[in-house]
């Protein structure tokens, strides 16, 4: 048992939810696939060409029927911005917005040279002239986009890891603050960014007030919601961390004498590691997909705002680009997931742990 | 003058059911370098008594004097080795040793001295070739190894062992018993161990203090084991003496102690009550 009876259950659901990962092993249990997988063993292929198939093959051809099928749906479906965009279109429309990214990149290059290059000429005639650098303010591309929307996230998540941490330390060492803490975190963690934003934004707009502001307000907006969701399953799973440390080890602790202090920062946090890591993927996570939703409605310019203004463009085109930006979010957010389970695996000395 | 003295402990711990008394009117009192084993029917109280001498649980009636001083608290002059290692996951080999060196001896040995220590201590158990290794990396015997070297390096006036080798196989559990007389033979420490492995009991003792079955277990027997050390297993195999006293433990659990089918009152360990904060 962990913990203290009746203390540990609030955050063990959310433990449970990286755990739990399927095993798509036992629970996909396509026929025709488990006996190519069946076919692949009992033959003598050699091993590695047996893994390649099982971690290459497979899923390739998993992909390929999704293509399919989609794109032969997609014919079928009518929307007002015409035919629904199969693969190919999504495709061509990705294309198409490297390309406006690459031509808005040389763009600005020119201006730059430009700019210089009419700066030089001036000082060459006066040296006491004034020389004035504007930035380029060409309208943000796709890439630049994605640039933005995970600068935001960045900053929402830092903010939330360095409040989520100190909370649940604190709450995981001493009951007390936990019970009084515990009600709050449980109604504020199921709570839609949709709700929070413009809470936020009116808050924002009453305190952050300056006539050149460092940060626009639509960023500190998102990034202040996405803190507000991601919150939550940090501190639930470092307040377990900490309050399940093995008794064992703290019985070493009370032999040795530590002291509190000594204590906690030998014992206490170096076995909560793990679950905070555990707590930090999941806030993650659920910063990355809060992110979306606060940047379409604060409109600041990221991945959300281009879905947004896609929307309301409503072009042929439309649809595919949503499309690509569907793909490009997933994508970011996978290797998100991957960056932080590189991050636990480096840190946390529990190298025994499955970590999927 | 008694060097330990386990004066008269009972321990009475709140359950759902009312109060349940574990230990009544444990007496035993143990001189300076003796080996005394613990022995009884597992859920008879045998680890509550090393806890209570340790310090990590209080006693309800009477008290342990440790050199004629009262034990109030858990303390590194009564180290204890845990039957399943408790060495920090995340420590190497040397490092958990050398945390136990740095925190008792911080005051009294320089920098220098306490490494050489650690190393010492790791060398007494045979593990200086791991000293890198984090305990997931070794296996149960060495980590017990590191276990105990840990404790011994705490130079404690009382060791304390609880099942120390109960989780190895048996082979193990052979070398290890051979490096413990080994290390007894070099330092000569006051050690109470718990077992309930007949043999490594009469093998490592100079005393077996038989419990009997609880709920309010007690000292039944003592046992002096009258064997000249050093002791080698195989030659004792055939000693009428070691058999006598091997018969004598065998007849105390088996016939007198034996376990009851059903317990009088539902038994369980009670659990080490700890404040996290």
């Amino acid at each position: 048992m962990h913990g203290r009876p009746g203390f540990a259950p609030a955050g063990t659901e959310d433990h449970a939810m990286t755990i739990a990962l399927f095993n798509p092993r036992t629970t996909f249990n396509a026929p025709a696939l488990d006996r190519l997988q069946t076919c692949l063993q009992s033959t003598q292929f050699p091993r590695r060409v047996v893994a390649m198939v099982r971690h290459l093959l497979i899923p390739l051809i998993a992909i390929a029927i999704f293509l399919g099928v989609w794109g032969a749906a997609a014919k079928n479906i009518q929307t007002s911005l015409g035919e629904l965009p199969g693969p190919v279109a999504v495709w061509q429309q990705a294309g198409a917005l490297l390309d406006e990214h690459s031509a808005e990149r040389a763009k600005a290059a020119a201006f730059y040279q430009r700019q210089e290059e009419r700066n030089a000429a001036k000082l060459a005639e006066d040296p006491a002239a004034e020389v004035k650098i504007r930035p380029y303010t060409g309208k943000p591309t796709f890439i630049d986009q994605i640039g933005t929307s995970l600068l935001t996230v960045a900053t929402g998540f830092f903010l939330a890891t360095l409040i989520a941490i100190p909370v649940g330390i604190v709450c995981g060492m001493s009951a007390t603050l936990y019970t009084a803490l515990n009600p709050l975190i449980q109604i504020f963690k199921p709570v839609s960014p949709l709700a929070w934003l413009p809470l936020v934004t009116m808050v924002v707009s009453a305190l952050y007030v300056s006539d050149d502001p460092l940060l626009a307000k639509s960023f500190v907006n998102s990034a202040i919601t996405v803190t507000l969701c991601c919150l939550w399953p940090t501190i639930i799973n470092t307040t377990v961390g900490v309050a399940s440390v093995s008794k064992d080890l703290l019985n070493v602790s009370r032999v040795l004498r530590l002291g509190w202090f000594t204590k906690t920062v030998k014992i206490v946090l170096p076995s909560a590691i793990p679950l905070m890591f555990t707590g930090m993927r999941l806030s993650l996570g659920i910063g990355w997909m809060v992110l979306i939703a606060a940047e379409m409605l604060a409109q600041n310019p990221g991945l959300g705002k281009f879905v947004w203004d896609e929307f309301q463009n409503g072009s042929s085109s439309s649809l595919a680009r949503i499309m690509v930006a569907v793909f490009a979010i997933g994508l970011v957010g996978f290797l998100l997931d991957r960056g932080m389970l590189l991050l636990q695996r480096y840190f946390s000395w529990d190298k025994a742990a499955v970590l999927r | 003058m008694t060097y330990l003295n386990i004066d008269h402990v009972g321990i009475t711990f709140p359950t759902d059911h009312g109060p349940l008394e574990v230990l009544r009117d444990v007496a035993l009192k143990v001189d300076k370098g003796e080996f005394v084993s613990l022995i009884g029917h597992s859920g008879c109280g045998k680890s509550t008594v090393l806890n209570i001498v340790a310090g990590l649980l209080k006693a309800t009636t009477g008290g342990v004097l440790l050199e004629n001083r009262e034990v109030d608290e858990p303390g590194p002059d009564r180290a204890v080795v845990f039957q399943n290692h408790s060495l920090l996951p995340w420590l190497s080999v040397y490092d958990n040793v050398r945390l136990a060196v740095d925190t008792v001896f911080k005051g009294s040995k320089s920098k220098q001295e306490r490494h050489d220590w650690t190393l010492h201590n790791l060398e007494l158990v045979h593990m200086s070739h791991a000293l890198d290794r984090r305990p997931d990396e070794i296996s149960g015997g060495m980590k017990q190894r590191v276990g105990i070297a840990r404790a011994l390096a705490m130079e404690p006036k009382v060791l304390l062992m609880d099942e120390p080798f109960g989780a190895l196989d048996s082979l193990t559990r052979t070398h290890m018993q051979d490096s413990l007389m080994e290390i007894q033979a070099r330092l000569n420490n006051t050690v109470i161990m718990i077992t309930h492995d007949v043999d490594e009991a009469v093998l490592l003792s100079d005393r077996i203090v038989m419990m009997s079955n609880g709920p309010s277990a007690t000292v039944g027997e003592v046992l002096h084991i009258d064997l000249p050390r050093p002791r080698d297993r195989l030659l004792l195999a055939d000693n009428p003496r070691y058999n006598h006293y091997r018969a004598a433990v065998l007849k105390f659990l088996h016939e007198r102690h034996a376990q009851p089918d059903v317990p009088a009152q539902p038994r369980h360990k009670p659990a080490l009550k700890l404040a996290a904060g």
